[in-house]
């Protein structure tokens, strides 16, 4: 009787909830999570803010490594390109984006797992909708579960 | 070199144990790995209850997969990324990389690009070659193939001829080495090679510095020569080794020859020639696939190269066997001259010592190595001393939109043939390496299993005999990172789950097929 | 085991060259010490180093755990028999350098990761077009034949730097690393005065400090298009990121002293990060990025699409090395397909 190599316990069928990892800047997103929050807004439980001076703080190592320790998902939420409190910070975000978002995804990591929204201070309600919608794609998509996790990675190389 | 008493065929890391039930003992020597040369290796010997020889395998454990991991790779980072197949002939794969862009953009270098090339390449075959002769194979014979292990080296060589000589072997090299920084960057993994040219021009300066080092390795070449001359021709006992149908075989041989028919390392058209040395094929290297198939073993990861209008035959040799041989000892054979005055004579001293052409005795490869040594470095003096080469037009610009290209040089250990298909931009679709030492798999593994029959008898083994059988390969100057660039397949697995107790719980088994099973 | 491994005959401190996935360019990087060489072996014992002696393992296997100073492996781990090598030199070795790209970062044969073993065993043994392969043989772990078992060593679906199977003391960067870090780092083993376990020994800054270019390197470095080496002519003195090739020199560590630039050729990235970087590939990213001229999104892309192989270009020898390792495995089913 076959197994089934990397069975996940988080699979769809299994009720799996994404973990997301937000990178959310100060002034802005953070600001319009913030205010869905005291709007009491509900929306997907599934992000795990981490808070940044600046979307433009976010180095792709950072992302990366997201992923490799078990996040299904990566959220970058900035200023308004023109409205970055430190000027061009935002700019730099997208441009490093635009080049990771290639790199992610030439190594089998699905397009809908790495995500960025300008998301302004005001916009609680662009968030919850921004929140929401990649939860969903992600769920479809699964666990991510690249297997070269630390506790992940013996049994990945020792099948060979 | 442990003599294991094994009962049952069973290896030292076996999990299977399906024996047909015979309980005879049998000796298994093992050399691993084996030593001098570029790669990894073992020698797998089985003797029978008489001690003599019953099978040997010439096992090449390694692979890495550049066919595969080429594709989705710009065309132009192939010079550089294939020249990783081999630390010490970098250079080749990196010209038949380069040749094969031309080949795939369809553009022309100019004239100075290729002369600039071909001045490199044969820079880099004088080196090479003399590598081998000084470090690799030749300690067996300067040193003696039975002396003890500790001083079968270039150590060994040294304290043998005397430091000053030893200095100036290594000081020639040296020097050869820095000339192809100069041109390449690099001398391991060079980076000159572009499509439709080089990266950098010849300087007055560095033509200058070509020269004079030329003209020194035309003289370290000849020495060389006399070298290989005083202390192995004159030795009855190392020619009768040469001469012995232990270590001869009848094959097919196979090199790049100019127009004339005379050896080029640098270009040409592929030349092959009958046991009996009449020629059987000539082709352009577009044309390889016609020509050479590849054979796959269970026993070794190296794939094995046959002549494919003559077919599979096993491990064999003659006529009908499609068996061939590359490198120095077929390339002369092929070959109806040398393209320079020195090489040329020797070229003829060698054919008429040795009987004629075709000459099949594989030891042979050594002293045909330092002719090719004296032609690479008489080669490098006349491309030196072209006042094209400083030419500063080096690049013609691709303007084509690249499809398909195959790009051949003579890599010291035989011929190299890349073979790329990319899209419209150049990204690597699919591609395909018939690499240089790998073109004498078989012709190695044969070497190697008639050399320990002829060897070992009546169970007397010592470690100057395990040598003599490893001297087999090392004829052929082997390069295993190269004949092994590719990769291959399924491994048998025992798994046990246990629990955090240890307690077994289930027991999985695959077999070496790939079929899965539940103990 | 029969009694053969030769005594060493002096009190001289051993060392051992090993070669895992590699290409034996490492060991041509030893042998260019040239003349120091001879000054090399007349400090230390070389008890084990197979492109260029004749000890095999067995000889090391008899050791005392402990009895070589310092053993240099080269190459990337791919197959079990390299791994088995990592551990028995690491067990018998006071030091291990992971010497060159391979071994600290898993190196070119590292691209594999980004397929699987059985797609590559579907290149080579099925579509290569020159392979005549009708019964579909493949090389096996066991073979049998009349009696006689022969093995080969099995593959990783993954290649893992040196690092990743043992426990590493200290790192020599470079494909290959230069002669002259090469005797620096014998030297420094050798005088007993080690640096901090984990070093990489080799300057800690980038490689545009060191290049001869650096003075034409404008202040204000912008680009609106990257150009691939063999579309535009390159300039022989003038920076080359500046000329719009891809060249890492900004990311990479220096000690190599620009040999690539000075061939002509854009740095690839070889001797992997400085100190302060974790992932060398999402560094070389940033760095590119960070000159793409244009604010807009659209045009970014553009700009961003002039490199036609990100993952190939930025992780070229660290991708085992790399954060995420590998690109994400297809899980295939488990039967024999």
């Amino acid at each position: 009787m076959p197994e089934e190599k990397n069975k996940s316990q988080r699979g769809p069928q299994n009720g799996f909830e994404p973990k997301i990892v937000a990178f959310f800047c100060n002034w802005c997103t953070y600001l319009a999570a913030d205010l869905a929050g005291t709007s009491r807004m509900k929306y997907a439980p599934n992000m795990r803010v981490i808070r940044l001076m600046c979307s433009g703080r976010v180095d792709p190592q950072f992302v990366l490594e997201a992923f490799a320790k078990g996040a299904d998902g990566v959220l970058i939420g900035g200023c308004h390109p023109g409205d970055c409190h430190y000027q061009e910070g935002n700019y730099k975000t997208l441009r490093r984006f635009e080049m990771l978002k290639r790199v992610v995804k030439e190594m089998g990591i699905e397009e809908d797992r790495l995500r960025l929204e300008w998301i302004s201070a005001s916009e609680a309600e662009r968030l919850k909708v921004a929140v929401n919608d990649m939860v969903e794609k992600v769920r479809a998509l699964g666990p991510l579960e690249l297997g070269t996790t630390a506790e992940h990675f013996p049994e990945e190389v020792m099948v060979s | 070199m442990s003599a294991d008493e094994v009962r049952n065929p069973e290896g030292t890391r076996g999990a299977e144990n399906a024996s047909a039930g015979t309980q005879q003992v049998r000796r298994r020597i093992t050399i691993d790995p084996i030593t001098r040369l570029e790669g990894h290796g073992r020698i797998e010997i089985f003797l029978n209850e008489q001690g003599n020889v019953d099978r040997a395998f010439f096992q090449v454990p390694e692979l890495r997969g550049f066919e595969k991991f080429a594709q989705g790779r710009p065309a132009e980072d192939m010079p550089q990324i294939t020249s990783r197949i081999c630390g010490v002939c970098p250079t080749a794969h990196h010209m038949a990389a380069t040749k094969a862009l031309d080949s795939l953009y369809q553009v022309e270098p100019p004239p100075a690009a290729k002369k600039i090339r071909e001045l490199v390449y044969s820079t880099f075959m004088t080196e090479d070659h003399a590598l081998h002769f000084y470090f690799l194979g030749g300690p067996d014979f300067v040193v003696g193939p039975t002396a003890p292990a500790a001083e079968r080296n270039v150590l060994g060589v040294i304290a043998k001829v005397g430091v000053e000589v030893g200095k100036k072997v290594i000081a020639m090299r040296r020097r050869l080495r820095e000339l192809i920084t100069l041109l390449g960057g690099k001398v391991i993994h060079p980076v000159l090679g572009l499509p439709g040219g080089v990266a950098k021009r010849v300087t007055p300066e560095a033509q200058a510095q070509f020269r004079e080092v030329a003209a020194e390795a035309v003289e370290f070449a000849q020495f060389t020569l006399g070298v290989l001359e005083n202390v192995v021709l004159k030795n009855s006992d190392y020619v009768k080794l040469i001469l012995s149908d232990t270590f001869t075989h009848r094959t097919y041989y196979m090199g790049l020859v100019d127009d004339k028919n005379r050896v080029n390392f640098y270009d040409g058209s592929i030349r092959v020639v009958s046991p009996e040395g009449k020629e059987w094929a000539k082709f352009r290297s577009e044309r390889y696939l016609d020509y050479v198939a590849e054979h796959v073993e269970p026993w070794s990861y190296v794939k094995f190269p046959f002549l494919k209008t003559l077919g599979w035959k096993g491990f064999t040799d003659g006529l009908d066997s499609g068996v061939y041989c590359v490198a120095p000892l077929a390339r002369l054979n092929v070959a109806d001259g040398m393209a320079t005055p020195l090489a040329q004579e020797a070229y003829e001293k060698f054919f008429a010592t040795l009987g004629g052409k075709p000459v099949h005795h594989t030891l042979a490869n050594h002293w045909a190595r330092v002719i090719e040594l004296l032609y690479a470095a008489e080669r490098m003096k006349e491309l030196a001393a072209d006042p094209e080469i400083t030419d500063p037009n080096v690049r013609t610009l691709p303007t084509a939109t690249p499809h398909e290209g195959v790009g051949v040089v003579e890599a010291p250990r035989g011929t190299l043939i890349h073979h790329y298909q990319t899209d419209d931009r150049g990204i690597i679709q699919k591609a395909n390496l018939i690499v240089a030492t790998q073109n004498n798999a078989a012709r190695m593994a044969m070497s190697v299993e008639k050399a320990a029959k002829g060897l070992i008898s009546g169970g007397n083994v010592s470690e100057g005999v395990l040598n003599m059988v490893e001297m087999a390969f090392r004829a052929y100057d082997p390069c295993h990172a190269c004949a092994t660039h590719s990769l291959p397949g399924s491994m048998p697995l025992l798994l046990r789950v246990r629990d955090p107790r240890g307690n077994l719980l289930t027991t999985l088994r695959r077999d070496f097929d790939g079929g899965i099973h539940r103990e | 085991m029969t009694e053969s491994a030769p005594v060493s005959k002096s009190e001289k401190p051993k060392v051992a060259f090993y070669w895992c996935a590699s290409c034996g360019g490492c060991e041509e990087a030893v042998v260019d010490l040239a003349e120091k060489i001879l000054d090399v072996v007349a400090a230390v014992d070389i008890v084990f180093w197979p492109v260029a002696l004749d000890f095999k393992r067995k000889d090391v296997e008899a050791m005392p755990d402990g009895a070589i100073l310092a053993s240099f492996m080269n190459g990337a781990i791919r197959t079990t028999e390299q791994e088995e090598m990592a551990h028995l030199l690491r067990q018998k070795s006071k030091v291990l350098v992971a010497f060159g790209s391979c071994a600290q970062l898993g190196g070119i044969p590292g691209l594999a990761n980004l397929s699987s073993r059985e797609s590559i065993f579907q290149t080579v043994y099925h579509e290569s077009p020159s392979t005549v392969n009708t019964e579909g043989t493949v090389p096996k772990r066991f073979y049998r034949e009349n009696g006689f078992c022969v093995t080969l060593p099995g593959f990783f679906d993954t290649v893992q730097a040196l690092d990743q199977v043992v426990d590493v003391d200290y790192y020599l960067p470079g494909c290959a690393p230069t002669p002259k870090l090469i005797q620096q780092a014998i030297e420094t083993l050798l005088s007993g005065a080690l640096p901090p376990k984990g070093t990489v020994l080799a300057p800690d800054r980038a490689l545009c400090e060191e290049c001869p270019r650096k003075d034409s390197r404008p202040e204000k470095l912008t680009l609106t298009a990257f150009k691939r080496p063999h579309e535009v002519l390159i300039d022989e003195q003038k920076c080359l990121l500046a000329q719009g090739v891809v060249c890492m020199g900004p990311a990479t560590r220096g000690g190599c002293e620009a040999l690539c630039p000075q061939g002509n050729m854009p740095c690839t990235g070889c001797f992997g990060p400085t100190s302060r970087v974790r992932d060398f590939g999402a560094k070389v990213l940033s760095s590119l990025a960070s000159i793409m001229d244009s604010n807009d999104e659209k045009e970014i892309e553009r700009i961003t699409s002039t490199i036609p192989d990100p993952v190939g270009t930025f992780y070229r020898y660290s991708l085992p090395s790399s954060l995420l390792r590998r690109k994400k495995l297809v899980a295939s089913p488990v039967t024999k397909a």
